[in-house]
């Protein structure tokens, strides 16, 4: 049976009419197609259309090995490419039941939190682009480039990383990473008051998003928003704090969360958590444990029978994995729960009765990146 | 001198196509000037150095971009209105070219001395609106048109605010000249000289300005994050080159009126009474006066593009009606009671 | 409440559900039937407030299909799965729980798109991500894409 198949009807009522924004467009961050029906400037109702990077990322995972399926999870959400691999080393080591080393868990919290400093980076400063102030994005690409020079020296590349594995870490710290890693927390605290005054003290950027795509906590609740989104509605949801991993509930960070739940909140959000995320590297940075920097696994890794979830914190909420195996060298079916995904559903909610001009403003601070919810 | 060689009729017309011709030929190396200053700006504000290949240093940069421009197919739109659409960059640029007649670059400089000269200006200019609706509705596009409307009701709007603030000068001064606006700043710049309603002026008089000339932060119309494109989007080669060069005439204009009755214009920082400090102040030449104000206006708007983010439409247009035009008006009103109470320096 | 508690609770509240064991989460097993309605309850009863649905999704163990629904209460902080279990291959249908959680508006357009479950009761059905002229539903474990290599002349 085929169910119908039901686009928004493209029957004009007088001064409404149906237009496309993307799969190719400046603001829509990825390859998203969105039909939107407009009355005048007037959003009445947007429907997403997904797809156009749809790789088959949970099939192909079917015939692949335990250590191989990690490679294509960086291309899921590559701003948070460390955090998808740790999701998929955790959730082996949980079927294995191995204990990794010390030095090996301090060294991911570390690599994982520069992630997330960077890739709050690229989205401020394309946030600011999309609002029409160009400036910032060369200011944030600023920090982000020697953060991704961090990443080279030790992990060998900029952007799809695969340094996380099961059993801990591919290769050892750079000798010159603990030094490199602190004259760069040094800068970027001066730096990030800097960029508060050019762009959140901005009354210009400040009118066009306070009140603009308004989320309200029940509703943000139902329909499962995570990460930043969830939390400037005022859901506390930090998977850092509720199911800890990997040595977090020894960190002291607070869990930024904020009640109004528009798009000025949620880019409050995201800038106090770049803060945190900093205190976070200075309390791991002197004490990095010594010993291995990872434990010895089989070649060919089989999974106990079962059903097996981990959760981790992206940059953009709760990455979720959800493994059912049977045995076999490769899984039997894994599907991953992308904080993306959820967030998109929220566009058709906010949006609605907002103008065109809003669009900009709430797909910006919504900070959706397309391939994770393509998979 | 040219008498002695034709007619008299011929003489004025070989003089006034000699020093018009002159004329647009400096505009356009002030547009090309301008173009390699708002790159240059542009990249030392966002930390890197802007073109730097061509010629020494990047100069040769916006020379390059025109005759890229010049050799480009210039392409009509199936179903485009062809009359207008090839009318729409004439009309905008010929206005441009006319608004600068009046002005004065260096005492006994100056193409045209009319008695009118800062209301002819301002009027002249509002004509290009018509080339602007011309262009969005002649391209048969949608978004072209929906530009088009949004950046009209923007001009419009913002020129009340524009002439309001000339006025409260114009009122201090006393004359719409520009030659005697210049001369009455003999003994101090009129944004002193009138203290707190010219230095308001000056203010509301840049932010109209910007938002008249459709750049950032008021430029909604044509911003490739939305999604319109602007009125001059279907325009390829020349006629885009013409719309261009008529959007960097315009800024170069407004720059020269805002010196001119703000700042003096040719006439050096002169301090009332201070004949040894006005004396040595003489020696800088009044042409290096004159374009250095016009460029610290041009580099006023220029910081203002890379600086903030834009606003929406009804944001700007709330701006205008509800809080520059009330303030300029009440504005006017208290510099016309300067003026007549003599408070003014 | 805690994993034993959560499960002694829902051992008593619901008596015809099988329970599975699992490393993570207490599993439900629900029959197709009355999913709806032990869903309903599962969300509104105050002791375990599940108003978080965090993941949905479907496996295909080649007998069956099991549609497979991770929830959490934001409140009390535990977590539940529940899994439904569709016999007919040719023609799976059960009930959407849009109406209980708005989440479950995109997890079904997916499921339906590369499953090929179809959701009763749903705003807005339709194959999300592959276009509505796919044949064949990719996730299943029969699908074979071969019609790609070897085009129907």
């Amino acid at each position: 049976m085929e169910a119908p198949n039901q686009l928004i009807p493209v029957e004009d009522a007088p001064g409404e009419f149906v237009i496309n924004v993307g799969p190719q467009h400046p603001s829509t961050h990825g390859v998203l197609h969105l039909r939107i029906k407009l009355d005048g400037e007037q959003i009445l109702d947007i429907e997403p259309h997904l797809g156009y990077i749809h790789r088959g990322i949970e099939k192909m995972s079917e015939s692949l090995g335990y250590k191989q399926f990690i490679y294509l999870t960086s291309r899921m959400d590559y701003l948070s490419a460390h955090m998808n691999n740790q999701a998929c080393s955790l959730i082996v080591e949980k079927g294995l039941q191995l204990e990794i080393p010390e030095r090996a868990k301090v060294i991911r919290l570390l690599m994982i939190e520069l992630q997330r400093l960077a890739s709050h980076q690229l989205w401020w400063g394309s946030a600011g682009l999309d609002m029409g102030a160009v400036s910032p994005f060369f200011f944030a690409f600023r920090e982000r480039e020697q953060i991704l020079e961090i990443f080279e020296e030790t992990c060998g590349t900029r952007l799809t990383m695969n340094y996380i594995t099961p059993g801990g870490v591919m290769n050892d710290l750079h000798p010159s990473f603990v030094k490199t890693v602190k004259a760069l927390i040094k800068q970027f605290k001066v730096n990030i008051h800097e960029y508060d005054k050019l762009l959140t003290g901005n009354i210009i950027f400040q009118k066009r998003t306070q009140d603009v795509g308004v989320l309200s906590k029940e509703l943000a609740i139902s329909l499962g928003a995570t990460g930043p989104v969830g939390r400037a509605s005022g859901i506390s949801c930090d998977v850092r704090k509720l199911h800890p991993y990997d040595g977090y509930e020894k960190l002291d960070f607070k869990e930024i969360v904020m009640h109004k739940g528009d798009s000025y909140t949620r880019y409050l959000v995201r800038i106090e958590e770049m803060k945190q995320s900093m205190h976070i590297i200075d309390q791991l940075i002197d004490n990095i444990p010594e010993g291995d920097f990872r434990v010895k696994t089989k070649a060919v890794i089989r999974l106990p029978e079962g059903e097996y979830y981990q959760r981790v914190e992206t940059a953009r909420g709760e990455l979720g994995v959800y493994i059912v195996s049977d045995g076999n060298k490769s899984p039997y079916r894994i599907k991953y729960r992308t904080p993306n995904f959820s967030n998109l559903g929220v566009l058709q909610y906010i949006a609605k009765g907002s103008k065109i001009g809003d669009l900009v403003a709430i797909m910006a601070t919504l900070d959706l990146i397309i391939p994770d919810i393509d998979r | 001198m040219l008498s002695g060689l034709m007619s008299p009729g011929l003489v004025v017309v070989s003089e006034a196509l000699i020093v018009g011709l002159s004329m647009i030929m400096l505009v356009v190396l002030m547009a090309v000037a301008m173009i390699y200053m708002e790159r240059k700006v542009a990249g030392f504000m966002q930390l890197r150095l802007g073109p730097m290949r061509v010629g020494f240093w990047g100069s040769m940069q916006a020379f390059a971009d025109v005759l890229k421009l010049l050799l480009k197919e210039c392409l009509t739109p199936n179903g485009a209105d062809k009359l207008l659409f090839s009318l729409a960059p004439f009309i905008v640029l010929v206005v441009s070219f006319l608004a600068l007649a009046p002005f004065s670059f260096a005492p006994g400089l100056q193409m045209w001395d009319l008695n009118i000269g800062v209301l002819y200006v301002s009027a002249v200019s509002s004509i290009g609106v018509i080339g602007i609706l011309m262009a969005g509705w002649s391209s048969n596009n949608k978004y072209s048109l929906l530009g088009a409307m949004r950046s009209g009701a923007q001009i419009v709007s913002y020129e009340l605010s524009a002439g309001l603030s000339i006025i409260a000068i114009v009122i201090m001064c006393g004359s719409l000249s520009i030659h005697d606006i210049i001369l009455s700043q003999g003994d101090g710049w009129w944004i002193f000289k009138g203290h707190l309603p010219a230095m308001f002026a000056f203010v509301v008089f840049v932010i109209a300005s910007t938002a008249e000339l459709n750049r950032a932060p008021f430029d909604l119309a044509e911003a490739e994050q939305e999604l319109t494109a602007g009125f001059h989007t279907e325009y390829s080669g020349m006629q885009f080159a013409m719309f261009f060069l008529a959007e960097y005439t315009n800024m170069f204009i407004v720059s020269m009126i805002g010196a001119t009755v703000f700042l003096g214009g040719w006439m050096p920082f002169h301090v009332y009474g201070f004949e040894a400090f006005n004396n040595i102040m003489d020696y800088i030449p009044s042409v290096i006066w004159f374009f250095g104000k016009t460029f610290f206006i041009l580099f006023l708007i220029m910081w203002f593009r890379w600086t903030f983010p834009r606003m929406r439409i009804d944001q700007l247009l709330k701006l205008e009606w509800k809080y520059l035009l009330p303030l300029s008006i009440i504005n006017i009103v208290i510099a016309a009671f300067i003026t007549i109470m003599g408070w003014h320096f | 409440m805690s994993k034993e508690e959560l499960k002694a609770y829902l051992e008593l509240t619901f008596p015809t559900c099988k329970f599975e064991n699992s490393i993570d989460f207490p599993l439900l097993i629900v029959e197709k039937e009355s999913f709806f309605a032990i869903a309903k309850q599962l969300k509104e009863e105050p002791a375990t407030n599940f108003d978080f649905l965090f993941c949905q999704t479907a496996v295909d163990y080649i007998s069956h299909f099991e549609v497979v629904y991770h929830l959490t209460s934001t409140q009390y902080r535990h977590d539940l799965v529940v899994k439904v279990m569709l016999e007919d291959r040719e023609n799976p249908v059960t009930e959407s729980v849009y109406p209980l959680w708005k989440a479950a508006e995109l997890y079904e357009n997916e499921i339906f798109d590369l499953f090929g479950i179809t959701f009763l009761n749903h705003p807005n059905l339709r194959r999300i991500m592959l276009g509505k002229d796919w044949p064949g539903y990719p996730l299943r474990k029969d699908y074979s894409d071969d019609f790609i290599l070897t085009p129907q002349s």
